[in-house]
């Protein structure tokens, strides 16, 4: 599948502002002053907000993005924009409250959290639902979206208590070491188990030409290279699969954990961390769709 | 609406015999030409003449290849969609603009609602649908609606363009809803078959497959021994005997 930047840029993007709110709704991250508040608020709001807006470049017509609410009871994908508005929403109001002075009551907070998760599970669900693409056809996706959304968000929190001069405790200290590798452990297994399933299709069944014996493309149906090979037969990625796949583990695992480890009390290194980790997902979400094989690619004569 | 309708008692769709195919691209060609001025957007082409020509086409035609040796044989396939049962292009649109009808099954898009954002060309495992590069909206066959229940154009056209075009007849248009149509019947006496039934999208099109091919036993007949072994008598033995002795 073509790896298109503006979807690549809204998973990972709004993937981590979520995590980071579900976080901070939980308190997490001390919100005592108003600049403090309005600082944090601002950068989640500008984390989940910017990939939002990412999402809506690649289509064909942006202005008509509203119609995709209407249709939440078959489509993931509109499911995921009604939630991510409430969403939003929800934790605005959240904010304000707490701007107010006051503890939101259990109740708003755990609702607030339940949306957050459901929105990052809906996402995920987009490619999930995929029967077409067996890869993403797997239980473990929205596992490794949901990880990484709460890794990636726990780090990010951690960076706003030493950037707002709060202190990183040894327990959220090592919870943000157990949450990253874990969920770089669940990609690891996700590559090799989701990697390795199957469509159960093939060029024959694609064909129905089973009785004849082996079939094979002898021609495609056009000279130059059509809109269905453009998004769904993409091959770049796959021949450096192997390289990419340890760049991602270096830049979002490796490093991260060194530096949380090392020096949990450095803004600034807590920050290289941060940037580390997002440069190291914005890998693993490019290889998550160059690396995925479509079933219309077999008409192509793609072997799967 | 992007839910499923209740499946409708009719189905239209094709049937497409593979037996007698033969690739010359007219089926191709006419829905290019019916679907650029008729159901929605012109069907868009970019660099047409130049060294990559791209564009938006709701039917093309593969070619393959199947068996070994002797028996081998070269099969042309035509794809276009297959207004599927279950479609799943129908149920991931968030916007309500992709849609099958209640009434005979066929599989629109309302191109003033869609959003361009092509997950319904990644949901379709026959690659059905294709995003219009000037348009910036999802096209696909629409069984030529506005041909089969035109009632401004003779009825021999009230098909679709590919089956109206089709030189060799390879390509029926029909009710496969009704057990007794004349497509259903085709289907039933050429165990026709459905495209990767284990994606489980219930296809309505079918196709036909290639008839086996005549067996022939032991070494081939020679044409000189065949005529060798009619020795002339009477009347046509004076002839060729005489035309014999003349050199």
């Amino acid at each position: 599948m073509r790896p298109a930047w503006s979807i690549i840029f809204f998973t990972s993007s709004s993937g981590l502002g979520l995590g980071l709110a579900a976080w901070i709704v939980l308190g997490l991250v001390p919100l005592e002053s108003a600049t403090h508040l309005l600082a944090i608020a601002g950068f989640t709001f500008g984390l989940i907000g910017a990939g939002l807006f990412s999402s809506t470049l690649h289509l064909g017509h942006p202005e008509r993005a509203w119609r995709a609410l209407s249709q939440w009871r078959s489509s993931w994908l509109s499911r995921e924009g009604v939630l991510a508005v409430v969403v939003m929403a929800a934790l605005f109001m959240w904010f304000v409250y707490v701007h107010g002075g006051a503890v939101p009551p259990l109740w708003a907070s755990a609702g607030v959290l339940t949306l957050i998760i459901a929105t990052v599970y809906a996402t995920s669900m987009i490619y999930a639902s995929l029967k077409t693409v067996a890869r993403w056809y797997h239980p473990l996706t929205p596992i490794c979206y949901l990880m990484f959304a709460a890794a990636g968000g726990l780090l990010a929190a951690c960076w706003l208590l030493a950037m707002t001069g709060q202190h990183v405790t040894a327990a959220i200290q090592q919870s943000t070491l157990l949450l990253l590798a874990a969920a770089w452990g669940v990609k690891l297994i996700w590559w090799r188990v989701a990697g390795a399933s199957g469509s159960g299709s093939s060029l024959a069944s694609a064909t129905g030409l089973t009785a004849l014996g082996e079939v094979r493309s002898i021609m495609p149906p056009h000279t130059s290279e059509n809109y269905l090979q453009h998004e769904m037969g993409f091959i770049v990625a796959r021949r450096h699969a192997e390289k990419l796949r340890l760049l991602s583990l270096g830049l979002g695992a490796v490093l991260p954990l060194l530096l949380i480890w090392l020096a949990p009390l450095s803004a600034p290194l807590l920050g290289i961390a941060l940037v580390s980790h997002i440069a190291g997902v914005f890998v693993e979400r490019w290889l998550f769709f160059a690396e995925a094989k479509h079933v219309v690619s077999l008409y192509y004569g793609e072997v799967h | 609406m992007t839910s499923l309708p209740e499946p409708s008692a009719i189905k239209l769709g094709l049937v497409i015999d593979l037996d007698i195919c033969v690739g010359c691209q007219a089926c191709v060609v006419n829905c290019k030409e019916w679907n650029t001025s008729g159901y929605g957007a012109p069907l868009s082409d970019e660099n047409a003449y130049g060294a990559n020509p791209n564009g938006a086409w709701l039917n093309r035609v593969h070619a393959f290849e199947a068996g070994e040796g002797e028996t081998a044989k070269t099969i042309h396939f035509p794809k276009s969609c297959l207004h599927c049962e279950d479609a799943p292009c129908v149920t991931v649109c968030p916007t309500g603009a992709s849609f099958k009808r209640a009434e005979d099954g066929i599989v629109l898009v309302n191109e003033d609602w869609c959003i361009g954002c092509g997950l319904c060309a990644w949901s379709c495992p026959y690659g059905a649908r294709e995003m219009d590069p000037a348009e910036g909206v999802m096209k696909k066959c629409t069984l030529c609606v506005d041909r089969i229940y035109n009632e401004n154009i003779p009825e021999e056209d009230q098909v679709p363009a590919c089956v109206r075009t089709c030189p060799t007849n390879a390509r029926h248009f029909g009710d496969l809803g009704d057990p007794n149509s004349e497509v259903s019947l085709m289907v039933a006496a050429r165990e026709g078959f459905d495209l990767m039934p284990e994606q489980g999208t219930k296809p309505v099109n079918k196709y036909l497959p290639p008839r086996q091919r005549r067996q022939t036993e032991g070494a081939p007949m020679s044409l000189v021994a065949m005529a060798d072994a009619e020795t002339p008598k009477g009347f046509w033995k004076w002839v060729d005997s005489t035309l014999e002795k003349l050199g």
